[in-house]
């Protein structure tokens, strides 16, 4: 995909605590050869959006175990998980399930 | 079983290609948008169904709670106590099918005394809660930790007749008579704990003996344990003072397993079936019901998120805590963790609490009470002649506690600056 990828991110069940207590974030994605997916998104997150305790939120490739991601309000997993190629204007949301948040 | 994990697999190549969706098991018709129990693909509406009829089904199972009876509802603010209260409101609206019939009311605790938050955030946090409350126009209670000073145990015939005397004007009364008295009358005892709440029950002394409380216990585990019990203590008090008989907790199946697990390691195992089963009938008068048991954190959060139940995310005592920092995270890291890799895992450990029993029969409060711990109030299961640890304090609360509860005072510096209603409590049952 050469247009750069217009995302909406939001963090909710304490997971924003790790954004600043941001829950809601419209990103560009930069313009790259490859298409973006799941797992790049990871990346770029962490090194862009994530404020503190990187392994609060990522593990490895994927997310934290406990984290929900849902992409356009459907389970990741129908989807692909890491696999699946973003699209312009998707939402993205990560929701922890875990006690402390 | 083998079955189960033919199907995992086949699914797991068929997802590789995101292109193809996948219809709903049940319908067969519309597109899936979640996947439950690792195979179950259900569309929006399916899923809607599946998760009311759920909590119906597992209210009508048990067949525990009573047409007319008082029921406090523990909202923490949290995705499954919120799912709870929404379910709670969809089955006693009037047009639900064969609607519920209770009276619910609902407490609230705001425990920011002990983890540290500001007066500020607190304010913040309760004042959300308090408008998701109201917004179901069901009396609440909003109760601070730092209230837990103030308990007196009320043991005497006077509170019990009180109760006794409203039962019996108005259980002659057509049911929705009787239900809608109820209502009005628990409407202006809200109120007037709402009041009680505007003058201020958190004063800086209040606040400054929980903080130094919860700051003599050395480790985190400890601290969650401890904290734990004083809220069932507190959800418990005002069960009793404001005549309700059962309590709903919105504990799902997910933190249900990791409970069970922590338990086993803080040396609950005696009582797993009461901590971790449907009901808890432990105190006597008033039981504990897991409603929401059998609903996994997956489920709660997408329902939550799908149709829009407001919930409040509080910072607790373990936020943001490391993976090895107490027991209790710990063991939710490990199920968590074992749950990406074994999606069966979860669903096992509930199974299997299920087929856990009490070994002896429950207490009832015609029983002596001195065969019941102080604090969690579980069978003891000690002896008062074995404990062999120092206890610095000159209190000795040990032959008094079952073998976790000495485990967590054991981590506390001091034993005196407990709440005044367990040292009362100590010193009633030692004059025995």
């Amino acid at each position: 995909m050469a247009a750069p990828i217009a995302l909406h991110l939001e963090f909710g069940g304490g997971a924003e605590l790790l954004f600043d207590g941001v829950k809601e974030h419209h990103v560009i994605l930069p313009d790259q050869s490859e298409p973006w997916d799941m797992k790049q998104l990871l990346v770029w997150i962490r090194a862009n959006l994530l404020k503190e305790r990187p392994e609060l939120f990522v593990q490895g490739d994927t997310v934290r175990p406990g984290i929900l991601v849902l992409i356009n309000d459907a389970d990741w997993e129908l989807m692909g998980e890491l696999r699946y190629e973003l699209q312009d204007q998707d939402n993205v949301v990560f929701i922890s399930t875990l006690h402390g948040g | 079983m083998c079955q189960v994990d033919e199907e995992y697999n086949g699914q797991l190549e068929h997802v590789a290609t995101p292109s193809v969706s996948k219809k709903c098991v049940k319908c067969k018709e519309s597109t899936a948008v979640l996947i439950i129990r690792a195979v179950d693909a259900f569309c929006r509406c399916c899923f809607k169904e599946y998760f009311i009829h759920k909590f119906r089904a597992m209210l009508g199972k048990n067949r525990i709670i009573f047409p007319g009876e008082k029921v406090l509802l523990a909202v923490s603010g949290g995705p499954a106590s919120s799912s709870m209260l929404s379910q709670v409101k969809e089955g006693l609206s009037r047009d639900a099918p064969k609607k519920l019939r209770f009276v619910p009311g609902i407490i609230h605790i705001d425990e920011g005394g002990a983890s540290g938050q500001s007066m500020e955030d607190r304010r913040r946090a309760v004042a959300q809660v308090e408008s998701v409350l109201r917004s179901s126009n069901y009396p609440y209670h909003i109760v601070y930790l730092e209230q837990v000073s103030c308990i007196k145990l009320q043991t005497g015939p006077s509170y019990k007749a009180a109760v006794d005397q409203f039962i019996q004007t108005n259980q002659n009364l057509h049911p929705d008579l009787f239900l809608e008295n109820a209502w009005s009358h628990l409407s202006s005892l809200s109120m007037q704990e709402v009041q009680n709440g505007l003058s201020n029950p958190i004063t800086p002394e209040n606040t400054q003996a929980l903080q130094r409380l919860f700051a003599s216990v050395r480790t985190l585990t400890a601290k969650e344990d401890l904290l734990q019990t004083l809220r069932q203590h507190l959800i418990l008090h005002t069960a009793r003072t404001e005549g309700y008989t059962k309590v709903m907790m919105g504990d799902s199946c997910s933190r249900l397993a990791i409970k069970l697990l922590s338990n086993i390691s803080l040396g609950r195992g005696a009582s797993l079936a009461m901590d971790t089963g449907f009901s808890d009938s432990r105190y006597g008068d008033v039981v504990i019901v897991r409603p929401m048991r059998d609903y996994s954190s997956k489920e709660i959060a997408y329902y939550n998120r799908m149709f829009d139940v407001p919930s409040v995310f509080i910072p607790g005592l373990d936020t943001k805590a490391q993976d090895k920092a107490s027991i209790q995270r710990l063991t939710e890291s490990f199920v968590n963790k074992l749950q990406t890799d074994f999606p069966a895992t979860v669903s096992t450990i509930y199974r299997t609490s299920e087929k856990l029993h009490t070994a002896c029969p429950p207490q009832n409060t015609n029983s002596p009470t001195f065969d019941k711990c102080l604090m969690c109030a579980c069978s003891l299961d000690t002896n008062a002649g074995e404990s062999h640890c120092q206890m610095p304090a000159t209190l000795d609360l040990k032959s008094l506690l079952c073998y976790s509860c000495r485990l967590t005072i054991k981590d506390m510096t001091a034993v005196d600056i407990l709440p005044q209603y367990i040292l009362a409590e100590a010193e009633r049952k030692k004059r025995r």
